[in-house]
């Protein structure tokens, strides 16, 4: 196992390397630079800043350099927040995303399959119905209808939750976003879990589970649903990596300062060192918990063995 | 009427399909004493096994039952759940044909038999586990503390049926429903377990229930037999008189369905077709990058055999053994070492481009008559899909017509090639697979296990049309089968394979009835004995 969990890390360097060499050209094909939009600065000073940030070194020195300092473990300053380094605004924008979205996750995760358990026992009949009408209609609204709508009713009308902003992780300014968050993540869930759970009530051991006088508890809890969970797990690993590093829309309509802004903040502006740090910590982040899915996998499931 | 445990009257069974109503049961009465042993015979869809599983409250989601299945006074068809969970598994219990699937993946067999003795002897774990240890003792499965804590996968077919009986009886049940539970074993697995369940019936005295389509099981281990057919039964007596004097047609039927007859060698001076010499093929299992050299499994080792024109040769052994690999390896349709020699040309190192006009002579028919048929195509373009290949030039008119011919030779209504796989038997479906194979006008026709998945009558109508189409078209077939009976009437030529290695071979008199090594003896007495 040991030996599997580092051959699996080894095999990571690669397509790390692989992603951080695509993006670092991708991001320098596209037109401008950093400091270009401001009009303001006269040539002299942007040569001068630019030359500071060795900007006006050819790109693959700049390549080389930040490949260098990224071996190093330096994300680099960012452009555009400047007085800022990478890793200072992942440290407090990380946290507070990984807040939220581990909530979400874990608020999906359980609902989904709770759901997904109810309407794969009362398959074809009106419960069944009614969450496989909710689970689709909420993969299909998107985060952005939803937001605003929970702010509306919570917030404006009903004034159980406040509108929006952090106010440094209070409870209620977490419940909108998380709940945002989670919605689509719960309904796929809720479906995966339906699917999964109706082909495992189907298997021959369910049917000798039963010949055998078990309760249903028994049956359904023991047999049938730990069976079922497996697809979840499966599913559960990239979900997380998306959910801990932030949501653009979620982040911008509640006014959080996690990281999910700044993806396209940074692409946008052309602050190359954070859209490269941001490239990198999905990576990580997908990578991490993809080894972790495999490996949950073997604990679940004893014919997953690895050596 | 001495102690009567089970007596049904009436039962029907019904299922809710996309198609209607459909009756699977049609009203059946029997009952079974307590210690003896009913065998209710038929084929797939005589309702046999939906007959018991209503009695036990499994049927499907879309199945329902009525009438009286009278368990010791109490009417076991639409009890309460939980009344009915206080008898299954307690005093009737019930084993399944898929020693495969029937355990449960994801729990140790140890805490599988554990769970129900807890349930319903109300004991603590310590006492159950004691109890389960006992119990594999009894089903005979070495080094039972160890195996306790075994996952399904990392036992055998044959072990995983002695765990599900050693389940099934943890409980002392008055009474045993066995749903074919040695269809899915090697025949030598299977005449063990017949043996066990036999000897452990006579121990215990329990009644059993055994749902066979396999008339030489039944000889074996039951007292009285009910012939089911299409959901009713036809015959009842005891297994003696049922043999002697078969009164109803369909059960004459059934006991005349063993395949008979012997195929006569071919001239010994018919040319040789296929020859392999020192067959090899070896397959790599794990290895790569950090994870050490792999496994190397040989599956085919140092084999030869030669196929004359209008020979079959039969290759039998279990399952395991490398028949199958053996003779997709002569085909050229996964790599190995050694030489293959096609109408004296060798074919062992040719390319895919040049293997392909060679194709049409080297055809196989497979086990599975449903998986083997794509079920978006109709038969019609199954049977012609061939040709486009191998005579692209020829419109689809004639490929239609060339359709008609080919399904009237493996003797199926020309009419029924525009209708889709689902839509046949599966003795049907197993005709078309041949029709497929022979509308190229093969030499060489690869049968791997073409029966197997079939009842025994239309076992015997398969093994007949092969026969007339080799004498037909002077075909040479490699005939592979863990069916000796039916081996026996298809070929006249006999390889035994055991672990890749060939172990002997000779005309099937030889090899059946005078076996010089100790595993064919083996699997003969397995197979044959009475």
């Amino acid at each position: 196992m040991l030996r599997y969990v580092i051959r699996r890390l080894l095999t990571a360097i690669p397509t790390l390397f692989l992603i951080v060499t695509i993006s670092f050209f991708l991001m320098h094909v596209a037109p401008g630079g950093p400091f270009n939009m401001e009009k303001g600065i006269p040539p002299e000073i942007k040569a001068n800043i630019e030359r500071v940030f060795h900007l006006d070194e050819p790109v693959w020195m700049q390549y080389l350099r930040y490949l260098n300092n990224l071996i190093h473990g330096d994300l680099g300053p960012s452009y555009i927040l400047l007085n800022f380094s990478v890793a200072e605004l992942f440290r407090v924008g990380l946290w507070v995303s990984a807040q939220i979205g581990a909530a979400a996750l874990a608020l999906s995760l359980v609902v989904g399959s709770a759901l997904g358990v109810i309407a794969a026992l009362r398959q074809n009949r009106v419960l069944d119905y009614v969450v496989v009408a909710t689970a689709t209609a909420g993969s299909t609204i998107p985060t952005f209808v939803i937001a605003p709508i929970i702010q509306l009713l919570f917030g404006l009308t009903w004034h159980m939750l406040p509108i929006g902003g952090w106010n440094d992780g209070a409870f209620l300014n977490k419940v909108g976003p998380v709940i945002t968050l989670s919605l689509p993540q719960l309904a796929t869930v809720a479906r995966l879990m339906r699917g999964s759970m109706i082909e495992s009530l189907h298997s021959d051991h369910i049917n000798t589970a039963r010949s055998l006088g078990l309760s249903d508890y028994a049956v359904v809890v023991r047999h049938a649903m730990r069976g079922a969970l497996l697809p979840i797990i499966s599913y559960a690993g990239p979900a997380a990596a998306g959910l801990i590093t932030g949501s653009i829309i979620v982040e911008t309509i509640f006014q959080i300062p996690g990281v999910g802004r700044y993806f396209i903040d940074a692409a946008l502006n052309r602050d190359y060192t954070l859209v490269m740090g941001t490239v990198v910590m999905i990576a990580v982040f997908t990578i991490v918990f993809n080894l972790v899915v495999d490996l949950l996998y073997a604990v679940a499931d004893p014919r997953v063995r690895y050596d | 009427m001495a102690d009567r445990i089970l007596s049904l009257e009436d039962v029907k069974v019904r299922f809710r399909t996309l198609d209607g109503v459909v009756e699977a049961v049609k009203g059946v009465s029997l009952h079974v004493e307590a210690g003896e042993t009913l065998a209710i015979v038929g084929e797939s869809g005589s309702g046999k096994s939906q007959l018991m599983m209503a009695v036990m409250g499994l049927l499907a989601g879309n199945g329902e039952a009525e009438g009286v299945a009278d368990y010791r006074g109490t009417n076991l068809i639409g009890l309460s759940k939980t009344k009915l969970n206080t008898i299954r598994g307690r005093k009737i219990t019930m084993i399944f044909q898929e020693p495969m699937t029937s355990l449960d993946p994801l729990f140790t067999v140890g805490s599988q038999i554990v769970e129900p003795i807890i349930r319903h002897q109300k004991v603590g774990a310590a006492v159950a586990k004691d109890r389960a240890i006992e119990m594999l003792r009894l089903v005979r499965i070495p080094d039972p503390e160890r195996r306790m804590a075994s996952y399904p996968h990392e036992l055998s077919g044959g072990e995983r049926q002695r765990v599900m009986i050693a389940m099934a009886l943890a409980n002392d049940p008055d009474l045993l429903i066995a749903d074919e539970p040695t269809t899915a074993l090697d025949v030598t697995i299977q005449a063990e377990i017949l043996e066990l369940m036999a000897g452990l019936q006579r121990r215990l005295g329990m009644g059993m229930v055994f749902i066979t389509h396999d008339l030489n099981i039944i000889k074996r281990i039951a007292g009285r037999v009910c012939v089911m057919r299409r959901g009713e039964i036809v015959e009842e007596g005891e297994m003696a008189d049922i043999f002697a004097r078969p009164r109803h047609p369909y059960t004459k039927a059934l006991l005349e369905a063993e395949p008979t007859g012997r195929k006569a060698p071919p001239p010994a001076n018919a040319p040789k077709i296929l020859d392999g010499t020192d067959m090899r093929v070896t397959f790599k299992i794990g290895g790569g990058f950090l994870a050490g050299p792999p496994i190397l499994l040989k599956a085919v080792d140092r084999v030869s055999l030669t196929l004359r024109r209008g020979q079959t040769i039969g290759i039998v052994g279990e399952s395991g053994s490398g028949k199958s690999t053996l003779a997709r390896a002569l085909l050229r349709l996964i790599p190995s070492e050694g030489a293959i020699t096609f109408d004296g040309r060798n074919i062992a190192g040719l390319g895919r481009n040049a293997m392909r006009p060679l194709r049409r002579q080297l055809q196989i028919v497979l086990q599975d008559p449903f998986g083997s048929l794509s079920p978006r195509m109709t038969a019609g373009h199954i049977v012609t899909e061939g040709l486009l290949v191998h005579e692209p030039s020829i419109t689809s008119r004639q490929r239609d017509a060339r359709a008609a011919q080919a399904l009237e030779e493996v003797q199926l209504d020309a009419a029924l090639r525009n209708r889709y796989p689902h839509e046949f038997s599966g003795g049907q479906r197993q005709r078309i697979a041949i029709a497929r194979a022979i509308i190229l006008k093969p030499k060489v026709v690869v049968l791997d296990e073409p029966t197997s998945a079939l009842d025994r009558q239309v076992q015997k109508q398969i093994v007949e049309l092969l026969r007339g189409l080799q004498a037909h078209n002077d075909l040479s077939y490699l005939f592979i089968s863990h069916d000796l009976a039916v081996v026996r009437a298809m070929a006249d030529h006999i390889l035994v394979m055991k672990d890749g290695r060939l172990v002997e071979q000779g005309s099937p008199d030889e090899v059946m009835d005078h076996p010089r090594e100790d595993y064919t003896r083996r699997l003969m007495a397995a197979a044959f004995a009475a």
